[in-house]
């Protein structure tokens, strides 16, 4: 029962990432990394770790994907006329990516880990819930929590001031006709309120 | 299931992630093929932390979440601001930094 689970949530993550790469349209591939997604998600809980499989569901596959589908409706998903813009960049690329799957495989499976080919001990009922993970980054992951926090404030503050329209008046609708120069100066005027990505 | 697929499940979804990154040319699919590479490592760090019988490995993961999520949140910005200023979105054009 365990094997068919992994070997379906496998097939499903890896099916999720070739799409990724492979769609023309920028938003089949997020669909397709939704995909991967929740066959992460499965895997995770096979895994028994249900908080991290959770918030994969709930931060990864609702909130990230949603912002994804959000730019991409905004900007248009047109799709890429050529692929191969440099010569022979489609055969390397690939080529590149096997020796690198290679090279990990042989890096992970040769090391002398003794565990690697076990089940992984027996864990208690209660490995991976929310009240030990909890517990892990309240008190000995206190500093990293805390600096995350940090983090996504800062990201926060980024996205308003990267992506804020700017203040109406200033340049206004004489925006389109100015150089890309002259309005390259003009990025750090404040947002207005309702600029920004929600 | 052994410890060890998961790990050769992470490394094959790592490559293929960075495969997209060279192949690719438009920034979304970019960013979603460094999502496909976080995620690979976050596999690897639960695969881990389930091999050891420690929670530890989970806790690192969802603090990757959380820089993943902002690196989103910035990549997603910059791709905006440059559709406003009526640019490429194609990183093959966009190969000077100023705008």
């Amino acid at each position: 029962m365990e094997a068919v689970l992994f070997f379906a949530a496998a097939l499903g993550a890896l099916g999720g990432a070739v799409g990724v790469v492979a769609m023309r349209n920028p938003l089949y591939s997020v669909l397709a990394l939704i995909v991967h997604l929740f066959s992460l998600a499965v895997l995770f809980l096979l895994l028994a770790s249900a908080f991290v499989a959770a918030a994969q569901v709930v931060v990864y596959a609702g909130a990230v994907m949603v912002l994804y589908v959000f730019v991409v409706a905004y900007i248009g998903g047109d799709t890429e006329s050529a692929w191969e813009p440099i010569p022979g960049q489609r055969l390397l690329a690939p080529l590149l990516g096997a020796t690198l799957f290679v090279e990990l495989s042989i890096a992970v499976l040769g090391s002398s880990l003794q565990a690697l080919d076990t089940h992984g001990p027996d864990v208690h009922a209660g490995f991976g819930d929310p009240a030990g993970i909890g517990k892990l980054l309240l008190e000995r992951f206190l500093l990293p929590f805390e600096a995350s926090s940090v983090l996504l404030l800062l990201a926060a503050v980024g996205a308003v001031v990267l992506a804020a329209r700017r203040a109406e008046g200033v340049d206004g609708s004489s925006s389109e006709h100015s150089a890309p120069k002259a309005r390259s100066e003009e990025v750090p005027a404040t947002p207005t309120p309702t600029g920004g990505p929600a | 299931m052994n410890v060890e697929w998961y790990v050769v499940l992470s490394s094959l979804v790592f490559a293929i992630g960075a495969m997209g990154i060279l192949i690719r040319r438009s920034p979304i699919v970019i960013l979603l093929c460094l999502e496909l590479m976080l995620n690979a490592g976050n596999l690897a760090l639960v695969a881990f932390s389930r091999m050891v019988g420690n929670q530890q490995g989970q806790v690192f993961a969802i603090v990757v979440m959380v820089v993943a999520a902002c690196e989103v949140v910035v990549g997603l910005g910059l791709i905006v601001a440059i559709f406003r200023r009526k640019l490429p979105l194609d990183v093959d054009e966009l190969r000077e930094l100023r705008g």
